[in-house]
């Protein structure tokens, strides 16, 4: 298989144990099989300790798998790593504080040492795409937490990742912009043709982002469930801006208000519940 | 009112003017009190019961100010055939100890920062040298300043023999180096978990993720530690020149005066003047670092 046309992640058989303190061992995740496919958009959710964070960093290669198959891109989490083949986004921006807006999105450039016109012209493009271009020379302290989080998209996106890993970038976000970035991602996502692996504690925002919802339970980790989301496709959410008045954010509105989303989010619900019994 | 392109305002000319205008407000405060106290207190102090609770204020004891400046006019050596002031006199000692509190400094602070590195980049390394850090302050600078004479006298350095100055330079970098030393490996530590992670995941290596994080991140650790540094190795350069014997500098003026404080009290007082103002130029020092790395410590998170 030629990485062209590999899984962006594929686990096998994955486990994961932790040595805890006082001697003894946590299983924090068992058995794991997932595949995503190119461009697919997947939703880990579950229980506080049922290993979804693991998950995304084991495949980020920020822990080790104690067992098991690991491949991103068709390559080992840490030449993966190495090579910048996927973006990443946490719950907090985490963006640094002497750097301005452009500087901090160019950040995964600079440290590679791509040259500054080329990072400019990216940071510029990317800015563009999250709705921030006006805000380049901004300082983060300066931006709200949702365009703060905006740039921290823009920045995971730098090096055009075929895959990005977010572990619940919006979590510390309001509801209201919380969904204006759900849309805002699902556009970005359908832009960029980018698999996306994500963690979040939500299940309405895990049912109208993916295309798979993966429900995990705790005490060993492990998935449980398999619920097909309601992710809306293509044009509905990149082309309506501005032709007759439609936003990206009323496709996924539609989603939110329709009945088949409300379906699927019983679905998840009902398979969190059965998992952690 | 937020706009496009407006950049970190840093602090603004007018501020900056405020402060200057606070600082000579709080030194003709202080020369107001002092003359207040003189007026107000009897010469010989206040006493209660036999203890004095309030000091002499006397000529002899408390010069007037303007005694004070106009001593810094008078010939050094009465009647000698080259005339120095006092003033020049007290100038030029303090430059003297201003080189070498500055070298001291920089000595230490390149110390500071190297132990710093050396503690971030090993668990064990910190381990294994904080707690020398710590007891090398404990040890007096008086116990010190000899030993480091009498060795700095056995060694030469690129051929040239060691100088007393040297000496003085030493023992004020043994005293700058270690606020240095604490502060930057706060700052070296300072950036968050998820930060280290960004860096990791960026996959960039440890020298990448000290330029590009750590470093920077220390800045607003690295500022107040070289302003302690600063003011020790003043102090420290001010007593090495006392205990090693060292000529030429404020210190030893500080005790040449105060041997002639009978005759002539306020003399004592233009040397201590004269280390003051010292400490001022040195912590300005600092401040012009301070300025230079205005970026690095715009905002708290």
């Amino acid at each position: 298989m030629t990485p062209d046309t590999a899984a962006p992640v594929e686990l096998v058989g994955l486990d994961k144990t932790f040595a805890a303190s006082g001697g003894g061992a946590v299983h924090a995740l068992s058995g794991i099989e997932l595949r995503l496919a190119p461009g697919e958009f997947v939703s880990l959710i579950g229980p506080s300790g049922c290993g979804k964070s693991t998950l995304l960093r084991v495949v980020a290669d920020l822990e080790q798998p104690s067992s098991g198959t690991v491949l991103v891109g068709g390559k080992s989490p840490r030449q993966a790593r190495l090579e910048q083949d996927y973006g990443i986004a946490f719950q907090q921006a985490g963006l640094l504080e002497w750097r301005t807006v452009a500087e901090n999105v160019e950040l995964p450039l600079h440290v590679h040492g791509v040259a500054k016109a080329e990072r400019r012209a990216r940071a510029a493009e990317l800015l563009e795409m999250v709705g921030l271009a006006d805000f380049a020379a901004h300082r983060p302290s300066q931006l709200s937490g949702g365009m703060q989080q905006r740039v921290a998209i823009a920045r995971s996106l730098a090096t055009r990742p075929k895959l990005l890993l977010m572990d619940e970038p919006f979590g510390a976000l309001d509801e209201m912009t919380r969904e204006r970035m759900q849309a805002e991602l699902l556009r970005i996502a359908d832009e960029t043709g980018a698999a996306v692996l994500f963690v979040t504690h939500s299940i309405p925002e895990a049912v109208v982002l993916s295309d798979r919802v993966v429900v995990m339970s705790p005490r060993p980790g492990r998935i449980t469930d398999v619920v097909k989301g309601r992710r809306p496709r293509g044009a509905a959410t990149t082309g309506g801006r501005g032709v007759d008045g439609a936003r990206p954010e009323d496709a996924v509105d539609d989603v939110r208000e329709s009945a088949d989303f409300f379906t699927a989010v019983t679905e998840v619900r009902e398979a969190l519940r059965k998992g952690s019994q | 009112m937020r706009t496009a392109g407006q950049v970190e305002p840093g602090r603004s000319p007018w501020s900056r003017w405020r402060g200057a205008a606070m600082a000579v407000a709080a030194f003709v405060l202080l020369v107001v009190l002092w003359e207040l106290v003189k007026l107000v207190v009897p010469a010989d102090g206040v006493s209660v019961g036999g203890v004095r609770v309030l000091p002499r204020t006397s000529d002899a004891a408390m010069p007037h100010v303007w005694t004070v400046l106009g001593t810094l006019f008078d010939p050094e050596v009465a009647g000698a055939a080259q005339q120095r002031s006092v003033g020049a006199a007290v100038l030029s000692g303090a430059l003297f100890t201003l080189r070498l509190s500055l070298g001291g400094l920089l000595l230490g602070g390149v110390l500071g920062v190297l132990l710093a590195l050396l503690m971030q980049r090993s668990g064990l390394l910190e381990r294994a040298l904080l707690p020398y850090i710590v007891a090398s302050q404990t040890v007096p600078l008086i116990a010190i300043a000899p030993l480091v004479a009498g060795w700095g006298g056995k060694i030469a350095v690129f051929g040239q023999p060691w100088q007393p100055w040297a000496s003085v330079m030493v023992i004020a970098a043994y005293l700058a180096f270690f606020p240095i030393a604490v502060g930057m490996l706060r700052g070296l530590t300072s950036p968050r978990a998820e930060d280290v992670e960004l860096f990791r995941a960026l996959a960039c290596g440890w020298w990448t993720t000290l330029i590009r994080l750590r470093l920077p991140a220390s800045v607003p650790f690295l500022i107040p530690a070289a302003r302690l540094g600063a003011a020790a190795a003043v102090i420290g350069a001010i007593v090495a020149e006392i205990s090693t014997g060292t000529r030429g500098g404020v210190g030893r003026l500080i005790i040449e005066y105060a041997q002639a404080a009978t005759g002539d009290p306020s003399r004592m007082y233009t040397a201590i003047l004269g280390a003051a103002v010292l400490g001022l130029v040195a912590a300005g020092a600092v401040g012009l670092l301070d300025l230079a790395l205005r970026r690095y410590q715009a905002v708290a998170r």
